[in-house]
């Protein structure tokens, strides 16, 4: 396996201001040894798409505690799908009732983080399922 | 010697010669600000100063026992419970039923679009319309909000920042059809930007001309809407952004101060708008420490007021305040221990002397809550008011020689950080430096390695769990509003005069580029039905829009 640093982008969609967790994520993933990227508050799943394009990035962790999950998260994954990025591991994480992750993952969201995920365990699965790229 | 400290030191080695035997839990006890240390015991010792000078009498200064000579003696807190979801219909039915329910006060929680300035139609709304809160695009939805509703009555918190001007107009101008006049009406306005800026996230336009925003809202509020909290300065969303207690009094009181600057700046005179300052706090689960919080937090406004800006009126000492129980520590497992943990929050708002309470509801860390748990947070309140006995006298816990030597403690760390933010030029510097946010962040993911390792136990969580928890039940929106909301907006923009429209943004723009007291410009525009969106956008044509630097 090459020396290739795992590139993350930590972004919030939408409009929700809560941005601890996604700091938190941030600080952890580049603590577990990886390339982080955070957006900043209130990008559209354009501005993200574009952002993780841009920066050749392998994985997008995309946090949202209002709601607005169900729109905002496939929006990305359909993007990436449009522009030939799909090969990009998306995961998501927020308040987000159990009942919304199949059709999240339906719609190529790896996987979804509930609260009391430990960070560890986010560092892993990322790990264990971003695509190898040369 | 005298007998205190032969007995005290003989105490002290029986009590480590034990500790050698029995290991206690811990090497050092901390409570939840990492810089506080907790003894074994406190004794008189620990309690330094003179009663008058620290702790005086309820209703006097420095009003370390509260703001009022009788509190809760005469009447409770008042019970005023967040909520807001969907339309405006919906949110109508839920402040009626809550009312109904016993609660005393309104508080209203708008969506995000409506919070950052955005009508339901906006391509930024898309996927957030009715989420959080409730939307309201223009006076119509104002209107129905309040159906029903005395507003001479019934005082109404709102949860906004940027838009606090416009939301503020348009409950003048359903209050002004109902016929009651706006010094008639009661209520607040969060309208504290800094810690949107800080903690957050929903600003519209830059420091200065937010700053600009609230002082005319100061200043119009002074002379036509006599009974309103012109602004709520916020710890809580500090708090929940991962701030320590300590952090939270710290940095609240740092933007207060920053607000009254820009106001004596203005010309302003303090003793007419600072009565109407209010505060708005976090209650965690650290019972004793957030007990001292708030404790601390009124003696330490009292003398700013009085010493640092020489306000002669008694009323502009006074910290009043509201709470909000801790979202940020209610866990999305087994939900209904998040009764026991409001419970606890809750008590030490009320035994800190807060004017009012929000208690979260069990669900929160899933969903909105539903009726069902919103009651349960309600009466969680109603039980401590009515049958814990803990409202019938004035600040129980005074005396107490661990509280008055936490008071004293949280006093002197929180003065420290105020004396470095006044070193980097007050409140708006120390943000735009990201100096505030550094601090919080670095206290949240310290939090959050202690729970990751296990040294800090959230029960249900890192300890004590179970397999296969039930689901419960949670709060669902119409997925239809955001479409229902766009029809009915295209509807008024065709049958509201726009010629009036026109002229009252034309006004609006004029006023934003010159020094004029923008609030009656904004009154006129929301009477013509002028959106929420059009009138930011007017503003934010001319002040810019702020973006923050990343840190």
């Amino acid at each position: 396996m090459s020396q290739h640093k795992i590139r993350v982008l930590v972004a919030k969609p939408g409009l929700d201001g809560h941005d601890r967790g996604a700091l938190v994520v941030a600080k952890a993933l580049r603590d577990a040894g990886m390339e982080v990227i955070y957006s900043g508050l209130r990008q559209t799943p354009q501005q993200i798409v574009a952002t993780a394009i841009q920066e050749d990035v392998d994985v997008i962790g995309l946090s949202s505690l209002s709601g607005a999950h169900m729109h905002l998260f496939p929006e990305v994954v359909r993007l990436l799908k449009e522009q030939g990025a799909d090969d990009v591991l998306v995961v998501g994480g927020g308040v987000i009732p159990d009942e919304d992750i199949p059709a999240l993952k339906e719609a190529g969201i790896a996987e979804v983080f509930t609260p009391g995920t430990a960070l560890a365990d986010t560092a892993e699965f990322i790990r264990a399922n971003v695509q190898k790229r040369g | 010697m005298s007998d205190f400290k032969t007995q005290h030191e003989a105490w002290q080695q029986k009590a480590e010669k034990a500790a050698s035997r029995f290991p206690e839990r811990r090497e050092e006890f901390k409570t939840s600000s990492e810089t506080i240390s907790v003894n074994r015991l406190y004794t008189p010792e620990d309690v330094s100063g003179d009663y008058m000078e620290k702790l005086g009498f309820p209703g006097e200064y420095p009003y370390t026992r509260g703001v009022q000579p009788t509190m809760y003696r005469s009447r409770f807190w008042t019970m005023r419970q967040y909520s807001g979801f969907g339309s405006a219909v919906e949110t109508n039915q839920r402040f009626k039923y809550l009312l109904e329910q016993g609660q005393t006060g309104l508080s209203t929680a708008f969506d995000l679009p409506t919070q950052i300035g955005y009508d339901s139609d906006d391509m930024m709304a898309k996927g957030e319309v009715g989420k959080v809160g409730v939307a309201i695009s223009s006076l119509k939805d104002m209107e129905t909000l309040l159906d029903g509703i005395a507003l001479d009555k019934v005082s109404t918190s709102m949860t906004i920042n940027a838009p606090a001007s416009v939301l503020l107009a348009m409950y003048i101008a359903v209050a002004e059809k109902s016929g009651v006049s706006a010094d008639k009406i009661s209520g607040t306005i969060q309208n504290d930007i800094l810690k949107e800026y800080v903690a957050r996230g929903t600003y519209i336009y830059p420091p200065a001309a937010s700053m600009r925003l609230i002082t005319d809202i100061f200043e119009y509020c002074a002379e036509h809407v006599p009974n309103w909290n012109t602004i709520s300065i916020s710890g809580y969303h500090i708090r929940e952004a991962g701030s320590t207690a300590v952090q939270e009094v710290a940095f609240t009181l740092a933007n207060g101060i920053a607000y009254v600057d820009a106001a004596a700046k203005k010309g302003l005179d303090i003793d007419k708008f600072a009565p109407r300052l209010s505060f708005f706090f976090n209650a965690h689960n650290n019972f004793l420490e957030e007990v001292a919080k708030f404790r601390a937090a009124r003696r330490i406004w009292a003398r700013i007021m009085k010493e640092r800006f020489g306000a002669k009126d008694p009323k502009s000492w006074q910290l009043r305040f509201h709470t909000q129980t801790g979202g940020s520590t209610l866990t999305a497992q087994q939900p209904d221990n998040n009764i026991v943990r409001v419970t606890i929050q809750a008590l030490a708002a009320v035994l800190g002397g807060t004017q009012s309470l929000h208690t979260n509801s069990k669900d929160e860390a899933l969903a909105l809550p539903t009726e069902e748990s919103a009651r349960i947070a309600l009466r969680t309140q109603q039980i401590i008011a009515n049958e814990s006995g803990v409202a019938d006298t004035i600040d129980p816990l005074a005396g107490s020689f661990y509280i008055e030597s936490l008071t004293d403690e949280i006093e002197r760390q929180a003065l420290e950080y105020i004396a470095k933010i006044d070193e980097m030029g007050g409140a708006v510097q120390a943000i735009e430096q990201g100096y505030m946010q550094r601090e919080i962040q670095a206290a949240s993911y310290q939090t959050q390695m202690d729970i990751e390792s296990g040294d800090q136990v959230v029960v249900g969580v890192n300890k004590f769990r179970i397999e296969n928890e039930p689901k419960p039940e949670l709060m669902k929106i119409n997925p239809e509003l955001e479409r229902i909301q766009s029809a009915s907006l295209a509807e008024l923009r065709q049958t509201r005069d726009n010629a009036a429209v026109e002229a009252a943004l034309k006004a609006l723009r004029q006023a934003a580029e010159g020094s004029d007291n923008l609030m009656p410009h904004i009154v006129s525009a929301v009477k013509v039905y002028a959106t929420l969106g059009e009138i930011c956008n007017v503003m934010r044509d001319v002040f810019g829009e702020y973006t923050p630097a990343q840190w």
